[in-house]
């Protein structure tokens, strides 16, 4: 058994009747939606197919009409990030998809031709190409002019320099989570934000005034204020089209099927299985994120497929809906509130009656 | 690719950046900072998305809610100060208390409204009442109490209504307690590391120092021998605030840290000499005039620093995804360590 709160020991995570926090079967029904609800939908995003093309980007952008912005989310600015390809850089009220982009090297223990190569003192051991006869003059005349250390680290037979690294892409489309407990919807103060039908987590933009407190009630940073308008912005998983039967935009032009919608018990499955193929095939670093409906919100309603940490692609590694530790705050705050009473009594009733 | 590789990254680093970011001991050595309280977490390694936050920082403006936070403090302990004084026959007291509480809510609310993204949709706020969030209950808190002590204040200034005045002191007065402190919630309940860790701590930090600002302000503008409740509020209140400040300050490894740091950690020594001055201050000479008016400015700036202090060490851990991804994972360590622990008893 885990133990799930510190603060907030009467919250378990196995109550059924809590609803701030661990898994809920039927989140709609929690809402208030009546029996006969739509079943929860969901992405399941599978990042070892990401190719980063970025489609998902655009057709967010085109179908919701979301104004242009720089990788800090300026609007109505364009400009590089100058850090990777990804110059979308985040997910903000302008950014409903944001595209990761992340090159990593590893060194590996391969076996190497332990002969022939250019800087190898052993120059006996083998045919060489690069040092043998004219080919050795013409090594020379490059290493004259390129840099004679990288030159002689490479291997042009196998494609690795002599550090023996390997160079992979990670790309990963991230989106909202759409969560279980959503830390966005329960600090909302207006009702802004409020559970679709479909389970989702949608703003109304008519309704909300802009007090921002969605933003930092967010554990994966994916909400935020809109520069000019005033008010919040993030992804709706395409309500609208959602209502008329079609697929999200995203994962209608995704063109790898690395962004999956449908049926959240259906995705799951079908990330289950993912999972199981990656891991036979001795892919060992993959997992799911965001799939256990044990964690700290309850489980996403957009789930991945990682090829690395969490944090590597800008996720937390343990997020925790806020509102779990809010009745131990809720608490604390009333008896603050009968200490100051009782203080201000005490130095009232201790004072001397002035004459 | 990844195939005969044991490890759990399979040895993955980022092409352009060392493995993980390797934080470098650093401790500010403040002149305060000599008692060794401070806990030391050494040599953090993490790994970030090309360094960028995790969670979004707030959008909220200062000087606009570290203002709020402060004038909602001072009203609400006032207001409780000045029933009570209007109870025991302290008609200055009260009279200060009714003013300064008043003032502090209409200030609040104004200050509130103003950081609002739509501030003329402000009363949306008063569609819904959800107690699983904090603006919303302290909507509230504060639109009854706004109410109440301004109007408190009002028929003070103008002398009308002595009965609907004394039952509007008290009215405010049953508010002032939550409003006061219901604002640590408010920054408690977020994803922000060094708010929610103290998540406890925070109302209570901001009742105390809620209480130096109320005791201050009602002490230098009320006669020094009606002034007694406020003194032994105001010594109270800065009291609390400094223990309650310390153990935020320290208690919570890592995320502790912003407390420490730049401009909050300037902000926070500042607020605590000035609340340990004025507390000074109010003992010695609270008893006469010149002493009152400069202890109480002192332990209002001090609550006043607190606050914006408070303030911008969330702002620093909103910003740096270390105090975001460190405690997340001490967290996973010491639960999967809980959980072998756990699976080594039953076996």
């Amino acid at each position: 058994m885990t133990s799930i709160s510190s603060a907030s020991p009467a919250f378990t995570g196995k109550d059924p009747n809590n609803r701030l926090f661990g898994p809920l079967p039927d989140v709609q029904g929690d809402a208030g939606y009546e029996a006969g609800h739509p079943e929860r939908v969901g992405f399941f995003t599978d990042t070892s197919v990401c190719i980063g093309c970025k489609a998902c980007e655009v057709a967010c952008k085109e179908w919701n009409t979301l104004p242009m912005d720089d990788s800090h989310g300026t609007r109505d600015t364009m400009g590089l990030s100058g850090m990777s390809y990804d110059n979308t850089g985040q997910l903000g009220a302008n950014s409903w998809r944001h595209v990761a982009f992340i090159e990593q090297v590893r060194t590996v223990d391969l076996p190497m031709p332990t002969f022939g190569r250019p800087g190898d003192d052993r120059q006996g051991s083998g045919p060489s190409p690069a040092v043998s006869g004219d080919a050795g003059s013409q090594a020379h005349m490059q290493a004259s002019v390129l840099n004679a250390e990288a030159l002689s680290e490479f291997d042009p037979q196998t494609g690795q320099s002599g550090t023996d690294k390997q160079v992979r892409w990670l790309m990963s489309s991230d989106v909202c989570k759409h969560c279980t407990h959503a830390g966005c919807l329960d600090v909302c103060p207006t009702g802004a934000l409020f559970r679709t039908e479909f389970g989702t987590v949608v703003v109304q933009g008519d309704i909300c005034n802009g007090c921002g407190y969605c933003v930092p009630a967010c554990p994966y940073g994916v909400i935020d204020r809109r520069e000019d308008d005033g008010r919040v912005f993030k992804c709706t998983m395409c309500y609208d089209r959602l209502t008329d039967g079609l697929m999200p935009a995203c994962a209608t032009a995704c063109p790898t099927q690395s962004i999956q919608f449908g049926d959240l018990d259906e995705l799951q499955a079908r990330a289950d299985a993912r999972l199981a193929t990656l891991q036979s095939q001795g892919v060992e670093t993959a997992r799911l994120y965001g799939r256990d409906e044990d964690d700290g919100v309850g489980g996403n309603g957009a789930f991945f497929l990682l090829l690395d940490e969490p944090e590597v692609y800008g996720l937390p590694p343990d997020p925790i809906v806020t509102t779990r530790d809010l009745p131990a705050m809720w608490k604390a705050a009333g008896k603050a509130a009968l200490m100051i009473v009782g203080v201000a009594a005490s130095a009232v009733l201790g004072s001397r009656r002035p004459r | 690719m990844t195939e005969g590789i044991a490890t759990r990254g399979g040895g993955w680093r980022r092409a352009d950046g060392p493995p993980a970011e390797t934080r470098k001991k650093k401790r500010r050595g403040g002149r305060r900072g000599g008692r060794g309280e401070v806990a030391m977490v050494d040599d953090v390694e993490f790994t970030s998305y090309y360094g960028r936050p995790i969670i979004k920082p707030p959008v909220w403006k200062t000087p606009d809610v570290p203002l709020y936070l402060f004038l909602g403090g001072a009203a609400g302990s006032s207001s409780i100060l000045g029933a009570l004084a209007d109870v025991t026959g302290r008609p200055a007291l009260a009279r200060a208390s009714r003013l300064t509480a008043g003032g502090g809510a209409v200030l609040s609310v104004v200050y509130l409204i103003h950081d609002l993204g739509r501030p003329a949709r402000f009363l949306h706020m008063l569609r819904v009442f959800k107690p699983t969030s904090p603006l919303s209950v302290g909507t509230y808190i504060l639109s009854p109490f706004g109410a109440a002590a301004g109007g408190a204040a009002a028929l003070e200034l103008l002398g009308w209504f002595p009965g609907l005045k004394r039952f509007a002191g008290l009215v405010s007065a049953v508010f002032g307690g939550p409003l006061a402190t219901y604002t640590g919630v408010l920054l408690a309940n977020t994803a922000v590391p060094s708010w929610h860790a103290p998540h406890t701590e925070l109302p209570y930090l901001f009742g105390g120092s809620a209480m130096a600002a109320g005791g201050g302000i009602t002490m230098a503008f009320t006669p020094v021998e009606e002034a007694g409740p406020s003194r032994k509020m105001a010594v109270a209140g800065a009291a609390i605030e400094l223990v309650v400040m310390h153990r935020v300050e320290n208690g919570h490894g890592i995320v502790s840290e912003p407390y420490h740091e730049d401009r909050a950690g300037l902000l926070l020594r500042l607020a605590k000499a000035c609340t340990v001055a004025g507390a000074a201050l109010t003992v010695v000479s609270g008893r006469h005039r010149a002493g009152a008016v400069a202890s109480g400015v002192l332990l209002a700036a001090g609550s006043a620093l607190t606050r914006f202090g408070v303030f911008d060490a969330g702002m620093a851990s909103a910003r740096d995804p270390k105090y975001t991804v460190v405690p997340q994972r001490e967290r996973m360590a010491a639960r999967a360590a809980e959980q072998a622990h756990a699976s080594s008893l039953t076996q």
